[in-house]
């Protein structure tokens, strides 16, 4: 079973139309990066697939869950890190967490247990007691993904987690995410702009104006459009206005 | 939707609203200054000039004061909603509100349990200024204090759910804020808060008719006899009946299928 399958998903805000028949599945333990320009339609992908709202046409499943008819167990199964912040700053990295452990449903104790351990995984630990407003932009950005990870998800989402970050910190980053899809088995679907955070192991959905422009293994991309990079293959996929 | 869950995210609900409030200083003693200012300042110089007749559910004359209590504790609920509200407008806009949106229950019972949330952390204050109050004389029966919880609860629930229902339609948090000048003040002023039905009809039938059709003005008179051990059906069902239909329309509106949001793309 596949972690995430979109089937013919067309979204419209008014008259404009933003995502037009899109289809595609992530795999259970595999990274799937989501390239596209800005203004490709990635976030409000995002926002339909972590159900913010209802696609107007086609289906988005989630472990076999439908989002639109069963959305508590489809959501219960994803740990979702937004391209925007989502952390309150006027609380402690703690008070967050456990906010979210409390809307998953967990205990106290296990909370504690699972906040400890994914910051420390992390590198953030020290700082479980500051108030998020004190942390930096890269401190911030692995709380989140701390924070997503709490109630043991099945499938990650981020959204551009890597904007604001540096070199270094993208880099450390997406070694993170993988490491999860390796140990967890867990899936990810991971969206960007940055063509350097494509790895040949993952697997690679452009989208370009609201479609999906080239599905498949980053590693075959070059190959079949008989290019010599993926920067080319980039530029060929989304050159059409 | 699993009961202990329900639970376990309505007590993280609770403390994060209590967190918040317990920071925001500045708001908790602006909530507490605000009615205090309208009994000591105003009420003191109305007393002169606003004779009262007796007026159910008060037995005889009372002072002005006496009878504006009731509607200023109205107001701090009405404030505090608006605040709660604006607070959510602004969760949106910085994105925290996609946190509670993506939790795995019901979005129903999600804002279901911001607005409790956020009317049980209000209530400690309208408490206070109803003890403070006795200091203007205004001694309500010792049970009334307990008699009017469930009427403060019910008017609090009402005004939230109106709050949230007017956050569900603001795209920004300057639009919610003209919208918020726009709702508070003419529910406030044309209600029973100030100045009983009678005053009001002497000023003009249609002021009267305004204010007898105000939810607010039901709110006000529900908190009004329950502080004094009596019960107005009218005003009961009206507040619950207005609570219902403004939770339901939020509900919508935050529906993610039918909301406003889902046709802007900018929740």
């Amino acid at each position: 079973m596949n972690a995430l399958s979109l089937d013919s998903v067309s979204h419209s805000f008014k008259q404009r139309r933003v995502l037009d028949a899109v289809s595609f599945s992530v795999a259970q333990g595999r990274v799937c990066i989501l390239l596209g320009r800005n203004g490709a339609g990635k976030t409000t992908l995002f926002s339909l697939v972590t159900g913010l709202y209802h696609a107007r046409f086609g289906s988005v499943q989630v472990f076999g869950h439908a989002m639109r008819t069963d959305p508590a167990a489809a959501l219960a199964a994803m740990g979702v890190v937004f391209q925007q912040q989502t952390l309150d700053l006027d609380l402690t990295t703690a008070e967050n967490l456990r906010y979210h452990a409390a809307l998953h449903g967990l205990a106290a104790e296990v909370a504690e247990a699972r906040m400890r351990e994914e910051l420390g995984r992390l590198a953030v630990l020290d700082r479980l007691h500051d108030p998020v407003r004190s942390l930096s932009g890269g401190q911030r950005r692995r709380v989140e993904i701390a924070r997503a990870l709490m109630h043991r998800p099945r499938i990650l989402l981020l959204d551009e987690p890597t904007t604001g970050l540096d070199v270094p910190g993208r880099q450390a980053l997406a070694h993170h995410v993988h490491g999860l899809c390796r140990e967890r088995g867990i899936a990810a679907l991971w969206a960007t702009h940055f063509l350097e955070e494509v790895t040949p192991e993952d697997d690679v959905v452009v989208l370009h104006a609201g479609r999906v422009q080239w599905a498949g293994g980053a590693d075959r991309i070059e190959a079949e459009l008989g290019v010599a990079s993926m920067t080319d293959a980039f530029a060929k996929l989304t050159a059409a206005a | 939707m699993k009961r202990r869950h329900a639970l376990r995210a309505l007590n993280g609900i609770f403390h994060r609203e209590l967190l918040r409030t317990l920071r925001q200083r500045g708001r908790l003693v602006s909530a507490m200054v605000r009615p205090l200012v309208w009994l000591a300042i105003f009420a003191a110089g109305f007393r002169s000039v606003l004779g009262l007749s007796t007026t159910p559910p008060y037995q005889t004359y009372v002072l002005y004061e006496v009878y504006v209590v009731p509607g200023l504790a109205a107001m701090m609920l009405l404030f505090h909603a608006m605040a709660s509200s604006l607070a959510m407008v602004y969760d949106r806009e910085m994105g925290s509100m996609r946190l509670l949106l993506t939790a795995p229950l019901p979005r129903w019972y999600l804002l279901g349990a911001r607005l409790l949330a956020s009317v049980v952390v209000g209530l400690p204050l309208v408490y206070l200024f109803l003890v403070v109050a006795r200091y203007w004389d205004v001694r309500p029966p010792m049970l009334g204090y307990l008699a009017v919880l469930p009427a403060l609860v019910l008017s609090g629930l009402m005004l939230g759910a109106f709050g949230l229902l007017v956050s569900s339609l603001s795209t920004q948090m300057e639009n919610f804020a003209g919208v918020m000048n726009f709702v508070i003040f003419p529910m406030f002023f044309a209600s029973t808060a100030l100045y009983p039905l009678w005053r009001l009809a002497e000023a003009g039938p249609v002021l009267a008719t305004v204010a007898m059709l105000n939810p607010f003005s039901h709110a006000v008179e529900l908190i009004r006899f329950a502080l004094y051990l009596r019960f107005t059906p009218i005003s009961f069902l009206v507040v619950l009946a207005c609570l219902l239909v403004f939770f339901l329309a939020a509900v919508v509106g935050y529906d993610p299928g039918r909301g406003l949001w889902s046709r802007r793309g900018d929740q």
